[in-house]
């Protein structure tokens, strides 16, 4: 079992002639994923690392039923990529794209919501089910079917500590990368709910960030409705303070946002906070034992 | 994130239709004449043009009821510093009689992943003095923008009726206006005032989101002002944070990024200066931000890659020849991770270069560097 992706996840790449969208096709085909089709703006381009390729979605759609789409789209016109993928009824978009504009990606995910499409990004490496299927970017070599649910809004960080995860044969379910945009269609509340469905995830990861109040919010969350155990790593607890958006922001947050906020907020609900990456999987092992 | 001078903010208002006083930007005393004449009546409010808050208490606000005096304020504010910013160009604007100060604010809530409209009756402070009781706080769909409703809601929460209730409504209508159509972070008027019974936006605060700039071109140029390093840094897509250590730090991802700096710092180790890659692990940015981390002149650098897409020799080849022509004054330790990380290792080691698999061990390797005279 595992979450959002398994062996019958059908991939619709769009941009896949795009440098990232081919090799990332590789990739993901080489994960074992299947990779049914691929979009793209050129025109006369019959396939891509063996995929076919079409004109819009929805002719792809026609041709192959997929189930998920990994957009590679630029920026500037991934708005309108995403509204194709949820006006062909894909229940799955992951939005790997990095610098969409915040007012852009509001728009995208209320659409998305009233049409009954999940987002997992935008700006994120993606998911990966160890054993099933990749949608993404993650590397292949990282990963190892297990029992931990990882969930972060980091990228490379996620690799780094999958990793090590590994390595302390710890394997996983499903690695979630939500992104580390203001405005990310999954929250850490959402990942954490189908990992606490989920049966065969027996402990979660979470690696979150200092800014925004998305660990505290987590914490709450985990507080009452999350049974399994969860360990925590926030990056960042050295650093000055940041930059924040102006004033108006700070009222919003009020005192929220750090790392001590965060830190203390997850302890609370029960999670095992990690001081560095690399003692999570000593945590983990812990939590297990209990 | 492109943080908007009072003047830029205000030219946005002006060209949407928000009321303001009538003013001129002065850049030389000289001008100040001119201004008087053609714009702005006595008496006159004379208001340093800087991006950092607190202008009123911190001098950078003057008030003349002659020329003379306006001229005499204006060449004393150009030129000087107000907490670190130089300060380039004043506005001057007419003074109004002022009954009431009120504040008003569109940004996001991360937290609700929908717009926000804040506003008090308690304006003219800087608003994180404000108590929270004392802000409203209107969420608004994308889809709809601040609904009729939501305009009375307000009016009545800032005490405004009739004639100001319905400029209010007018007011909130441009403002959404403006934070969708100009792609703003924040839009800000602290404080809208009623004067002689009539609405007036006194200051404005504007940033405009950065990934949309894109949208906007006559944006790129109003940055504020970055050092040499920080602009090419900018312009190569590299994110770059001074703290004035001597440890330079190369990684890729923000989180990796702070991560590196918890352990770095947890080991008594100082960062200088941080270069985030981004996601990414090509080679030819990563050796990119080498070149620009030889620039900033650390002590030692700690370069921490997690190899995703590149492979972790692929990434080592290019740095050491890069270190291999030109060989830096300053000690190096590495951690690539990754697929071929072996090979990545070994490379490195060749060239005499620290490389270590472990987070923790090659930070110590780092701080013994950095503290060697």
């Amino acid at each position: 079992m595992s979450v959002l992706v398994d062996a019958s996840t059908r991939v619709l790449v769009l941009g896949i002639t795009g440098h990232q969208g081919t090799i990332h096709t590789r990739g993901m085909k080489a994960f074992g994923t299947q990779v049914v089709a691929g979009t793209s703006m050129r025109k006369g381009v019959p396939e891509v690392e063996g995929v076919p390729v079409f004109e819009s979605v929805q002719e792809a759609t026609t041709a192959t039923h997929p189930n998920a789409a990994c957009l590679f789209v630029p920026a500037p016109f991934a708005k309108d990529a995403l509204y194709e993928v949820v006006d062909a009824g894909i229940p799955l978009a992951v939005i790997i794209t990095e610098h969409i504009p915040f007012h852009d990606m509001l728009e995208m995910l209320y659409y998305a919501k009233g049409k009954g499409t999940r987002i997992i990004g935008p700006n994120c490496p993606g998911l990966a089910t160890p054993g099933g299927a990749k949608v993404g970017i993650t590397p292949n070599i990282i990963f190892h079917p297990g029992d931990i649910g990882v969930v972060s809004r980091s990228g490379t960080l996620t690799y780094e500590i999958v990793n090590s995860l590994t390595e302390n044969h710890l394997g996983q379910t499903t690695c979630i990368g939500l992104g580390g945009d203001p405005v990310p269609g999954t929250t850490f509340i959402d990942a954490l709910e189908l990992f606490e469905k989920d049966p065969a995830t027996k402990g979660i990861v979470m690696v979150g960030e200092i800014g925004g109040v998305a660990e505290e919010e987590a914490a709450a969350y985990i507080a009452s409705h999350v049974k399994k155990p969860v360990v925590a790593y926030i990056a960042g607890q050295s650093a000055p303070p940041g930059k924040r958006m102006g004033h108006a922001g700070a009222i919003i947050t009020r005192g929220k946002g750090t790392a001590e906020s965060k830190v203390q907020a997850l302890s609370r609900a029960g999670v095992r906070v990690a001081r560095f990456p690399y003692e999570i999987p000593g945590l983990v092992q812990q939590a297990l034992k209990v | 994130m492109v943080k908007l001078l009072e003047w830029q903010g205000k030219e946005i208002f002006r060209n949407y239709g928000i009321p303001l006083p009538k003013g001129a930007v002065v850049r030389s005393g000289n001008d100040v004449e001119k201004a008087l004449g053609s714009h702005v009546t006595l008496p006159c409010v004379i208001k340093a043009q800087v991006r950092v808050g607190g202008r009123g208490k911190g001098g950078a606000l003057r008030f003349a009821s002659t020329a003379e005096e306006a001229r005499k304020a204006t060449e004393e504010i150009l030129g000087s510093t107000f907490k670190e910013e130089k300060v380039k160009e004043v506005l001057i604007e007419q003074k109004l009689p002022i009954d009431r100060e009120l504040y008003l604010s569109l940004t996001l809530d991360r937290s609700r992943r929908m717009p926000i409209l804040m506003g008090s009756a308690e304006g003219g402070v800087e608003i994180e003095s404000v108590p929270d009781e004392k802000i409203f706080k209107i969420w608004v769909h994308p889809f709809t923008g601040i609904l009729d409703y939501q305009k009375r809601q307000a009016a009545k929460l800032l005490g405004l009726t009739g004639d100001a209730a319905k400029e209010l409504a007018g007011i909130l209508e441009t403002l959404w206006t403006i934070f969708e159509g100009e792609d703003a972070e924040l839009v800000e008027i602290n404080p809208l005032v009623v004067s002689a019974g009539h609405l007036v936006a006194l200051d404005s605060k504007v940033i405009i989101e950065d990934d949309a700039i894109f949208r906007h071109p006559q944006y790129d140029h109003l940055q504020g002002d970055l050092t040499d390093l920080e602009e090419k840094a900018h312009e190569k897509g590299i994110a770059f944070v001074e703290m004035g250590g001597d440890v330079g730090v190369i990684a890729n991802g923000a989180g990796l990024t702070m991560a590196t700096l918890d352990v770095l710092l947890e080991n008594g180790g100082k960062p200088g200066v941080f270069l985030d890659l981004g996601g990414t692990d090509d080679p030819k940015k990563v050796a990119e931000a080498f070149l620009l981390m030889s620039e900033a002149k650390p002590k030692v650098v700690f370069i921490n890659i997690f190899g995703g897409v590149t492979r972790c020799d692929t990434v080592a080849s290019g740095l050491a020849s890069e270190i291999t022509r030109n060989p830096p004054k300053f000690g190096i330790i590495t951690r690539i991770r990754g697929n071929n990380e072996r090979e990545g290792r070994e490379i490195l080691n060749g060239i005499g270069i620290g490389s270590y698999p472990d987070l923790a061990e090659a930070v110590r390797q780092v701080v013994a560097l950095e503290v060697r005279p």
